[in-house]
């Protein structure tokens, strides 16, 4: 297919902001889901590309010139709020990072809402899921008489996970939300994420071991690196944050000679 | 919206739906074809029995050698049982072969397919969180293997060096160099603390982590010249290819 076209004004549904006739311009072709959580349909778009142009950009085009009731959530446009999250060709992204050249040319862009959350309506979904998970962690709780005096190095660790812009593309793409729906049993990457930053925390002095066994469900996730992969922060999820978690409760709750050692000498 | 929206049931998605356009099966693919030649050609030559040795050379599918009269079946299977198990437990490794053999996902954001899921809550996958006591298995092993090393610089009581000594120094180096990036290890050496009193101890885990990130590429490097070295002194001591003695 041709990347570049004539434009004629009166040829598009939304001519008002295309370029004057006989402007050259490459125009890129979307897909975009609209409904609700019961019933929905691909929607077909136009879009005419400008250098820089990101995803959020063509969908803020659409919603100015073709279509005014599509819902979509947004605030930065600077990839630090995680709230323009959405499937971008089956990838869970940012669309505010997801730039047009990153596509070939003529290539069709489906934007669909996140595949692990109840859509709302259009590419805005009920991720309130996530918050009631996030009320459930014990909070940051310092030990008795903390001094408050920390060393860089220990707290190396922890920054990383601060890092986060709760997106939700993590929890979207883990195939134990988004195949098997384990949701009441299962946290999540980006709460394993929260507690490895407050498990790891040099003042902390809660313990939130049983929990990520029994009630977070750390056992369910098999490690292969999805949450990884999309996180648009770049925070290596698996290998820093749910890797020594796991090895954390292996520590209480598998290692035989670790368990024998804490019933022969650790007083109770 | 003023309250939770319900969720209705998901249906179930055949396997391999997906909207991604780019090739999310070739990278599973290459690990099934490469993990699976691997253990092919593993099996076969631990069954053989033979061939294991040439020279000051000793395979290391076969180290430490223990030939004992109770034992029937070939010696190689009283050792690889463990690095199996430090391999099939090992961290990058689960990812890999749970993508490309169970398809447990295929790829991310690819559908599965309906099946029943319980994670590694369950036998028989609850034993990878016995991963650790392999890299202990794992690092007995390695201190044979530096052995064998030593020996094949001895030839008949003297220094020398053969390809094959290379070879063999060339393997127990990426082994040593992927056991020292294991998950397990970086724990044991600093991953359960909260804070590090120790400065030492904090660069040693830091350069541990750093290695950490590579896991997959000495994972992967280790997997092949293993089987290679095995291979060398097996066609050496079939006479099918010949060692150059360097020095």
């Amino acid at each position: 297919m041709p990347a570049e076209c004539t434009i004629k004004k009166e040829s598009m549904d939304a001519g008002h902001d295309l370029p004057g006739e006989g402007h050259k311009a490459r125009i890129a072709t979307f897909k975009v889901f609209r409904g609700d959580k019961n019933t929905g349909s691909e929607v077909e778009y136009k879009v005419p590309v400008e250098e820089g142009m990101v995803v959020l950009d063509a969908i803020h085009y659409i919603q100015r010139n073709i279509s005014p009731d599509l819902a979509v959530r947004w605030n930065c446009k600077a990839a630090k709020c995680g709230s323009c999250s959405a499937e971008v060709n089956g990838k869970p992204r940012l669309m505010c990072k997801t730039r047009l050249d990153d596509f070939s040319s003529g290539e069709e862009i489906k934007v669909y809402p996140m595949k692990s959350f109840p859509v709302i309506k259009d590419l805005a979904c009920d991720v309130s899921w996530n918050f009631e998970v996030n009320k459930k962690i014990t909070p940051f709780t310092p030990k008795e008489n903390t001094s408050w005096i920390m060393n860089q190095r220990d707290i190396d660790r922890v920054q990383e996970f601060r890092k986060c812009i709760e997106c939700f593309a993590c929890q979207n793409v883990c195939h134990v939300i988004r195949d098997h729906d384990l949701k009441p049993k299962f946290a999540g990457p980006r709460f394993f994420v929260r507690v490895a930053g407050l498990e790891m925390h040099p003042l902390d002095g809660a313990d939130r071991l049983e929990a990520l066994k029994n009630d977070m469900g750390i056992g369910f996730c098999n490690i292969t690196k999805c949450c990884t992969e999309v996180c648009p922060e770049d925070i290596h999820i698996t290998d820093n944050a749910i890797i020594p978690l796991k090895e954390r409760v292996v520590d209480r709750y598998f290692d035989p000679v670790k368990i024998i050692l804490r019933k022969l000498f650790v007083k109770r | 919206m003023s309250a939770i929206l319900t969720e209705k049931p998901k249906e179930k998605e055949s396997f391999g739906k997906t909207q991604r356009k780019d090739l999310w099966w070739f990278e599973p693919l290459v690990y099934a074809v490469g993990f699976g030649a691997f253990i092919f050609y593993a099996t076969w030559a631990a069954f053989q029995g033979k061939h294991y040795e040439y020279g000051p050379y000793l395979s290391p599918f076969y180290s430490p050698l223990i030939v004992v009269d109770w034992w029937k079946f070939s010696p190689a299977f009283l050792i690889l049982w463990i690095p199996a198990g430090f391999r099939m437990t090992c961290y990058y490794y689960r990812k890999a072969y749970y993508r490309s053999y169970f398809m447990d996902p295929p790829a991310c954001g690819v559908s599965e397919g309906c099946k029943k899921y319980t994670g590694e809550t369950a036998f028989p996958l609850i034993f990878q969180n016995l991963h650790r006591y392999f890299l202990l298995g794992a690092s007995v092993l390695l201190c044979f293997l530096w052995g064998d090393v030593i020996k094949a610089f001895n030839f008949n009581g003297h220094f020398g060096v053969g390809v094959g000594s290379l070879v063999l120094l060339a393997n127990t180096f990426l082994l040593t160099m992927y056991s020292l990036t294991c998950h397990s290890f970086r724990h044991l050496i600093g991953g359960f603390k909260d804070s590090f009193k120790c400065g030492y101890q904090y660069n040693l885990y830091e350069k541990i982590s750093c290695g950490n990130k590579h896991h997959m590429f000495w994972a992967w490097v280790s997997l092949f010249m293993v089987g290679f070295a095995d291979l060398y002194v097996r066609l050496c001591s079939m006479g099918i290819w010949t060692d150059v003695r360097l020095i």
